[in-house]
């Protein structure tokens, strides 16, 4: 039998050896047309976000005062943090982001913090997590993930930071963050502490925790808060988990998905962001527009089924690289509400996933592929 | 009386002649005792000298001792093969300073025989005395690093050796053809050209000598390598820790993989390990950066921003305009090292225990630091250990020189830990904190 297998490293040192053969060829004067040529790909290729030291970001200036309503907030989504004694390297990452994001220029007009600011809840974690975020030097919003919630069911993160369901408007977009972790009573007929609970919440793949959902009363006041918004008014949605439904087992998953898809259905365009997925993630299900989030703490592998086809799926991180995979970003919002969604990778080059890739249904303006596997 | 004051005589000089052994072993690399001349370095004869006695009648042709044929032919570019013309004639221009353009700079000027094939000072001083911005790496076994320069701007040995020929601050030449005019003349030169190249001096075959000599200084014979070939007393109860360390709790395998088929120590690849974090802002450089490379994206222009300017602190970043290598430079090979000082890329770390005082607390926090960084939590004996594993990677016929060198540093760290971060090292401050809390 033929052996039609090859491993990742196989394929990798057949590359690298074709690069190299390649470069072998080279004389002089190629040389450097090639490195010409790689600089002006760079700047023709997705890979220059609007960072403040590219020239590029001329142009993105340049269209953005023409559009006067477009604007650009940075994210930083699930540190997962725990206390600093126990453990610093999330601590640590969790720093680098608030120092990545203090040093964009011009600032951002907000700063979105996806949830799972603490990995058990606790009030240390949740202090520490407050105390490093109050670094920023643009305004914060902030949202719940599961990892905050179930140990107290919300008390300290409240305490900590308001109400987790709210809405406000910016430039002529209409922003609604929800609470989309919310699941079923699991632990009072199991008479679980809340340690426990907890616990099961930030497992993966066990039965005894059920899905996340928003649960009919934030439907109810989703509903509500957008009566008074016209079908054209750009929409921003931001969640924990997915608005879809992606992989049960490691609760990827909103289980009534479609019914806060069919409240959100007479909108024009609606973007929802997320976090929870810690990775590159990119859906369209009619009108709605969903990106993830990087997490500061780690990445997640993809779920093994069911992915979004419009997702370009980031490279394995490297084992050796505690912090690849691993980032924070920006979004730069178009005034029709769609996005440029700016994933700035630690130790990665930044990737953007532009407005007209999900515009145009993956047509157009087609992210560039990594050029390792995915995971 | 007069044979007891010829006795005393006798003693007296036999007393100073062991006085003076030992002050020309341990100083030998202040050079007390070698001929030294333009910039510092020793002479050319005599470093050819040296050299002779460290690799007599090297066979070109031959494989390297100690290395497998099918990956050393893999090295040898085969456009350039090794044969004994070509790398006597490298040798040649190796140490000719009419190479540079007012005569007195050779590639042995900051690639010294007896100075580790490096100048051994923080950064490189070229034609009129000017001073550049990067340490220069050793010559030594760089026939098998897989690009050149510290940021790897340049893919071949060949291609690397003719461009310090026409850098403005190093040898100086406005063009490659003015280099070969000036050795032209040189019958030997025509004769020794024909016979490597089949034709005429002239700038590219300079390379490609130079690189096919520069291919011959393989140096892995390490007290190391012995005990890796099973020699179990070949080195110190403190290197052997140190080599466990070196695997575990302080991380450098990470990026400095070490075996007996890989001996040089580096993964080859680019990492912001934080050195110029220290004095730079990386975000207003790269913005500088990427605007001079769009006014003028000449392969000599990126020679000169990334010697002569503050540019050069952007390192891997000025090849590629990739974000993710701002202030990021090749793994350091680890081969040698003893000999090799001051380290880094800028040379600011003047001894072996300073590198580790900087690992130790993380390296230095910036936005494109390397994610493996971390702080390591070593002891002071954990460093002296590792340190002692890494003065066991120098080839054995360095061994007086290695030798000299540990003094020196151990001395030069005893009186000063100028990058040392107890703090830092053992988690009481975290990476970032100081900056976020400004």
């Amino acid at each position: 039998m033929k052996p039609t297998y090859k491993s990742v490293e196989t394929r990798y040192m057949e590359e690298r050896k074709e690069f190299f053969d390649s470069l072998k060829k080279l004389d002089r004067r190629s040389f450097v047309k090639v490195s010409t040529a790689a600089l002006g790909a760079v700047a023709a290729s997705g890979l220059t976000p609007p960072f403040s030291f590219q020239p590029v970001n001329v142009s993105f200036r340049s269209e953005a005062a023409s559009q006067a309503n477009s604007f650009r907030f940075a994210y930083i989504s699930d540190s997962h943090l725990y206390e600093r004694d126990l453990n610093d390297r999330f601590v640590r990452s969790l720093m680098r982001a608030v120092d990545d994001v203090n040093n964009l220029d011009p600032q951002p007009d907000f700063v979105f913090y996806g949830g799972d600011l603490a990995q058990l809840g606790q009030p240390l974690e949740l202090e520490l997590g407050a105390q490093i975020l109050k670094n920023l030097k643009a305004p914060l919003k902030i949202m719940v993930g599961e990892h905050d919630w179930y140990l107290d069911m919300g008390e300290k993160w409240k305490d900590l930071f308001g109400e987790p369901t709210y809405s406000w408007d910016h430039k002529g977009v209409h922003c609604v963050t929800l609470l989309s972790v919310v699941e079923k009573d699991f632990w009072t007929a199991r008479g679980m502490s809340p340690m426990d609970r907890m616990k099961t919440v930030a497992g993966l793949d066990n039965s005894v925790q059920s899905p996340f959902t928003v649960g009919a009363p934030q439907r109810e006041w989703l509903k509500n808060d957008l009566a008074n918004y016209s079908d054209d008014t750009p929409l921003i949605v931001f969640s924990h988990s997915p608005l879809y439904k992606l992989y049960k087992a490691w609760n990827f998953w909103t289980d009534d998905a479609e019914q806060v898809q069919a409240i959100l259905s007479r909108f024009k365009n609606v973007v929802v962001i997320h976090g929870h997925t810690h990775q590159m993630l990119t859906n369209r299900i009619g009108n709605i527009h969903f990106h993830g989030l990087l997490a500061t703490a780690w990445p997640w592998p993809y779920a093994p089924e069911g992915m979004p086809p419009l997702t370009v799926e980031m490279s394995r991180p490297d084992p050796f690289n505690p912090q690849d995979g691993c980032g924070d970003g920006e979004v730069q919002v178009h005034t029709d509400g769609l996005v440029d969604k700016i994933y700035n990778f630690w130790n990665r080059n930044p990737l953007t996933v532009a407005r007209a890739y999900t515009a145009s249904w993956g047509q157009e303006a087609i992210p560039p592929k990594p050029n390792r596997p995915s995971y | 009386m007069v044979s007891l004051t010829s006795r005393i005589g006798v003693l007296g000089s036999l007393t100073l002649a062991i006085v003076l052994c030992w002050g020309i072993k341990t100083e030998s690399q202040s050079g007390t005792d070698i001929p030294r001349t333009d910039h510092g370095a020793a002479t050319m004869e005599y470093q050819q000298r040296l050299l002779d006695k460290l690799m007599p009648e090297v066979d070109a042709t031959k494989v390297p001792e100690g290395f497998d044929p099918v990956i050393w032919d893999a090295f040898i570019p085969q456009n350039n093969e090794m044969t004994a013309s070509r790398v006597a004639l490298g040798r040649k221009l190796y140490f000719d300073k009419r190479l540079s353009e007012d005569g007195t700079v050779s590639c042995a000027t900051c690639h010294d025989v007896t100075r580790g094939f490096t100048d051994q000072r923080p950064t490189s001083e070229g034609i009129n005395g000017q001073i550049g911005r990067r340490n220069a790496p050793t010559t030594l076994n760089v026939a098998l690093l897989q690009t050149l320069f510290l940021d790897g701007r340049s893919p071949s040995l060949d291609h690397q050796a003719r461009l310090p020929i026409v850098n403005p601050i190093e040898m100086g030449f406005a063009t490659g053809e003015e280099s070969a005019a000036a050795i032209r003349n040189d019958e030997e030169y025509q004769r020794l050209f024909q016979e490597a190249y089949g034709r005429g001096v002239n700038y590219e075959d300079i390379g490609n000598a130079i690189g096919a000599f520069e291919r011959t200084l393989v140096f892995l014979d390490s007290p190391f390598r012995r005990f890796l070939l099973g020699d179990d007393m070949a080195i110190s109860a403190d290197a052997k820790e140190g080599w466990r360390l070196f695997n575990e709790k302080a991380r450098c395998t990470a990026c400095h993989q070490m075996s007996l088929s890989n001996p040089l120590g580096t993964d080859n690849r680019f990492h912001n390990v934080g050195v110029s974090a220290r004095h730079q802002d990386f975000e207003s450089l790269a913005k500088q950066g990427v605007q001079a490379l769009k006014e003028d994206p000449s392969e000599q222009k990126l020679e000169e921003l990334a010697l002569a300017t503050d540019m050069s602190e952007l390192g891997r970043f000025m090849s590629t305009t990739n974000r993710s290598d701002i202030g990021s430079f090749r793994t350091s090979m680890l081969l040698n090292v003893g000999i090799t000082p001051p380290y880094m890329h800028d040379g600011t770390l003047p001894t072996l225990w300073d590198v580790m005082d900087h690992y130790n607390k993380g390296g230095e926090a910036n936005p494109f630091l390397d994610g493996g960084m971390e702080p390591l939590a070593l002891s002071e004996q954990e460093i002296d250990q590792l340190v002692a594993f890494l003065f066991a990677l120098t080839d054995q016929r360095f061994a007086e020189e290695n030798e000299g060198q540990m003094k020196a540093q151990k001395a030069a760290a005893a009186k000063s830990r100028a990058f040392r971060d107890d703090d830092m090292a053992f988690r009481q401050k975290l990476a970032f904190e100081d900056r976020i809390s400004k």
